[in-house]
């Protein structure tokens, strides 16, 4: 391919990237036992809930960040970060989208998101996350008639205290690792969507974040449950605004799914990846996992991760029940000098489990991507079953694709394949799409997007649309 | 430091005091070599299972044994003679480490090849020996390399000229003696290859029922242009012997390796094999089969680094594992940036007989350069019920069905195996270790039969 077009590919701008000016009521950089307790003073948190804060940000302080991920980065000075930002006039908050500071819908304009719009043909209900405060719930009402509950995790934790205690940490305990430590120490907001028995959701819900105000960590926590029999699909998609300074993400998010429940998390990521010398994208340490801890429960993972200058996310599944199901679809795209170490466990407990995992990784530029996945099965899981894929496409030869798979059996019934290749863009493949008159550049679209299709094919219609978008902008021509 | 590492340390000061009193001062890089070897023990320890390269592999077992050395190679001829291989080969055999001029043949060895123990191509001319050696693995390569580097002094040297075709197989045997206290032994293998050489290469480790000895392996193979090896391992140690072997092979361009990395021995396994492939089609082949009973442990990590553009790699791992048998396997591809046109394949299949049987397998790709073809597909399970059921249709029961079909399992490693001898053996030793279940005693029988006819 022309060489040209590559570095346009590698310079293209940042399309999100641009700041809203809000008064933020932010607090000072730092980091220790009274940060925690003024957030969750600010939250209105009770007791409990402070208490179980401080026991992660002492777990936190003895710990050690990961090192093992095949990532380059600089240490990361935790005292610098600030811990609270919050939208002004957090008592007075808008009880519909009519009351929603305008600047904040023109946001989601320029993000292309039109917010009540969206909401209303595509029958979505929108948690919106400014910062770290959810400031718009949509549908909540029509939610409430079907008994699903939907919104912040503060408000669950003061609406819905004892379901909060029962399930929060109990996927990602407090402990589980530094990110989700820290995580849980300084947590400001997320959503919280509890199913009951026997209920399917009627819509889609959906979270869009956007990191504004400067120097903020944004430490999301989200935590969905579905009761026996209950069905819910949930979509999570993000950008953010174009700055200089590195943005620490560290988000957990567990799932519960109880006997013949089905949850489906769908993630489109495109958080601002850096300049073109990786000056300045969001590091991305999240901790994703769900525990199918009914018989014949369901989780589903598919995201498509585009942005960010460090992704850290490896989206996981216990299969604890008997007969349940984890599923791991995912497309991830570097370019320039992002890094992505992603991928997923299937930890396998119950007879008869089955998983499959489908991962897509393009590398481009001087990016490096890896695959990182574990599959363990136990040693009671009998006729566990399990399926992986990973292919990685390099397109251009300064990029690297990496994978690392880890496979624990200790089944004999059990079975386990794995499959990985790495290779570029047919040359044939481009040749034969010229030879019909389509441009080089449509062709390497159509045959990414084809690489790709195992996975799009899994998410929800609207994402679906955006994530083809998403890609062919990323990769403008950038044919191999 | 912790005891075992001390304990370890104190075996070297204490030998090296004898051999300083009986042989005298020894050439200074080789001293200096010890020592290094020593400080970098001392300074790393045992390895444990926190590091990533040690993840599934426990190797207490030899840091909390007490091992002395062997101080002679007595064995007797009947029952070295029987555990030999049926080859007309030329051979080196060591006893625990110990080289025995009495067990090995090296009559007719045709001009342009080399074949010493390395105590004499020590003694002959050291500053030859000293190039070459710890050059592919250094003391920085594992704590049992930096162990070996400090005990080294016996082993094998293999030199073939430039253009030599050595028409036999040269066989390294290493036997273990079941004596009354367990002894370590740290053998160190060389090997270059000339220009345009070829040669095949059987490295046999078997011994005594009963042995529970510690070999710690060390063998650095250089091929020049055009050279090509075929390498076999072939490891049947006593059932409790401790074995840990790097190989460390380094290619220039149009040569060709082959290993056959056959685990059939030992309690504690772990071999590392690993190919620097730094000239243009370069390529090396490894292909392995392992197979574990009781609470035999294996673990064989690989590694092919593409150094230069056009070459390739391609694998092929096989295991079988019964009991509480536990395999690993880690097989990783490095492409280097600017290696281009290069393909590597990997495959690894296992076989699990047994529910308290475990498998860890990891295999990887670490790439840097775009124009690659690369892929590498790992699968564990069980036989192929439709072939099972093909077999009872023609009226073999269920389990000697499955016991013929682990064999043929096992058989699509063997294929590539050019030696008949160790083909065979190996393909007994697995019938034989078939569970009693399979009912393959009769079928083993008659193919011995077939086999003495």
């Amino acid at each position: 391919m022309a060489s040209e077009e590559m570095e346009q590919l590698v310079r293209r701008d940042y399309k999100e990237g641009f700041v809203t000016d809000i008064e933020s009521d932010t607090l000072p950089p730092g980091l220790d036992e009274d940060t925690i307790a003024f957030i969750s003073k600010k939250k209105g948190e009770p007791e409990w809930m402070l208490e179980w804060r401080l026991k992660a940000y002492r777990a936190w302080l003895k710990m050690t960040p990961p090192s093992w991920a095949h990532l380059d980065y600089p240490p990361i000075d935790y005292q610098a970060i600030s811990y609270f930002s919050a939208p002004k006039r957090p008592e007075d908050r808008p009880q519909s989208l009519d009351e929603v500071d305008p600047k904040l819908l023109e946001t989601y304009e320029k993000l292309g998101i039109p917010l009540h719009e969206r909401a209303a043909l595509a029958g979505v209900a929108v948690d919106a996350v400014f910062d770290s405060v959810s400031v718009a719930t949509t549908f909540k009402e029509k939610l409430a008639e079907a008994g699903v509950i939907f919104c912040s995790i503060s408000e669950a934790v003061k609406e819905y205290p004892e379901l909060v205690k029962q399930y929060l940490g109990s996927v990602v305990p407090q402990t589980d690792n530094y990110f989700a430590a820290l995580n849980s120490a300084v947590f400001t907001d997320g959503s919280f969507v509890f199913v009951p028995k026997g209920v399917t959701c009627p819509m889609e819900l959906s979270t869009y974040f956007r990191i504004n105000a400067e120097n903020t960590g944004q430490f999301e926590r989200t935590l969905i449950v579905c009761e026996e029999g209950a069905q819910v699909s949930y979509l999570e998609g993000c950008t953010a605004p174009m700055r200089d300074e590195n943005q620490l993400h560290a988000a957990v998010v567990e799932l519960v799914a109880l006997d013949d429940a089905y949850i489906k998390y769908s993630t489109v990521q495109n958080w601002y990846p850096g300049d073109e010398d990786g000056k300045g994208g969001i590091y991305n340490f999240v901790t994703k996992r769900g525990d199918c801890r009914g018989d014949r429960s369901r989780i589903s993972w598919t995201q498509v991760e585009t942005g960010s200058a460090i992704t850290w996310k490896y989206p996981s599944c216990v299969l604890r029940g008997r007969e349940s199901k984890g599923e791991f679809y995912s497309v991830a795209v570097t370019n320039g000098r992002q890094q992505a170490d992603t991928g997923t466990k299937m930890i396998h407990i119950g007879e008869g489990t089955r998983s499959t995992i489908v991962s897509k990784g393009i590398s481009a530029g001087r990016s490096n991507q890896s695959y990182r996945g574990l599959v363990k099965i136990g040693p009671r899981a009998k006729g566990a079953r399990n399926f992986t894929q990973c292919d990685s496409l390099l397109i251009g030869d300064k990029c690297g694709a990496h994978t690392f798979p880890y496979q624990e059996i200790g089944n004999s019934t059990a079975t386990v394949e794995h499959e990985a290749t790495t290779s570029k863009i047919g040359e044939d493949q481009l040749f034969y799409c010229q030879s019909r008159g389509i441009s080089e550049e449509d062709a390497v679209s159509m045959i990414v997007n084809g690489f790709c299709k195992d996975v799009f094919q899994e998410l929800p219609m609207e994402f679906a649309v955006e994530a083809e978008a998403l890609l062919s902008v990323t990769l403008e021509g950038s044919v191999g | 430091m912790s005891d075992e590492t001390q304990r370890f340390l104190d075996r070297l000061a204490e030998h090296r005091a004898a051999r300083l009193e009986s042989q005298g001062q020894e050439p200074t890089w080789i001293a200096a070599r010890r020592q290094a070897g020593a400080a970098r023990f001392e300074a790393m320890g045992f390895p444990t299972r926190r590091d990533e390269a040690w993840k599934y592999t426990d190797v207490r077992a030899i840091a909390r044994g007490d091992f002395a050395l062997a101080a002679d190679a007595d064995f007797s001829p009947a029952s070295a003679a029987a555990l030999t291989l049926p080859i007309d080969a030329f051979r080196l055999t060591f006893v625990d480490g110990v080289f025995s001029a009495a067990l090995s043949q090296l009559d007719g060895l045709p001009a342009g090849v080399s074949l010493v123990p390395l105590s004499a191509a020590l003694a002959e001319n050291h500053e030859a020996v000293g190039g070459p050696l710890g050059r592919l693995t250094g003391v920085e390569f594992s704590p049992f390399s930096a162990l070996n580097t400090a005990f080294m002094e016996e082993g094998a040297v293999l030199r073939l000229a430039p253009g030599t075709v050595v028409e036999k197989p040269i066989i390294l045997q290493f036997l273990s003696r079941a004596g009354e206290a367990p002894v370590m032994s740290h053998p160190r293998i060389l090997v270059e290859a000339g220009g345009r050489s070829q040669a095949t290469l059987i490295e046999h480790h078997v011994g005594e029922e009963g042995a529970a000895n510690f070999t710690n392996l060390v063998e650095e193979v250089i091929l020049e242009r055009n050279a090509l090896l075929t390498h076999y391992k072939l490891q049947e140690a006593p059932l409790a012997d401790l074995h840990v072997a790097s190989i460390h092979v380094e290619q220039a361009r149009d040569s060709r390796y082959t290993s056959f990395n056959l685990n059939l021995g030992g309690a504690l396994v772990r071999t590392d094999l690993i190919s620097d492939l730094n000239g243009e089609n370069a390529t090396c082949d490894f292909y392995g089969l392992f197979y574990g009973q009781d609470r035999q442990h294996v673990d064989s990590h690989t590694l092919a680094n593409h150094n230069a553009p056009h070459t390739f790699s391609n694998e092929n791992y096989k295991g079988i594992l019964d009991d509480r048998a536990h395999g690993v396997f880690n097989g990783k591809v490095v492409v280097k940036r600017d290696s281009q046109k290069i393909e590597g394949f990997q495959s690894n299949a296992n076989l699990l007989l047994s529910d308290r049987a475990e498998i860890d397998a990891k295999p990887e790709l670490e790439i840097y350069a775009d124009d690659v073809k690369c892929s590498h597909g790992t699968t564990t399970g069980q036989l192929d019920e439709e072939a099972i059921y093909t077999l009872r249709s023609r009226g073999i029961d269920r389990q000697t069905a499955r016991g013929l079909l682990t064999l043929a399992f096992a058989g699509e490693v063997l294929e590539e195996v050019d030696v008949d001898a160790v083909a065979e053996r190996v393909e007994l030793a697995v019938a034989g270790k078939l569970p009693e279940r399979f009912n393959l005693a009769g079928l083993v029988e008659a193919a011995v039969a077939l086999g003495d006819e």
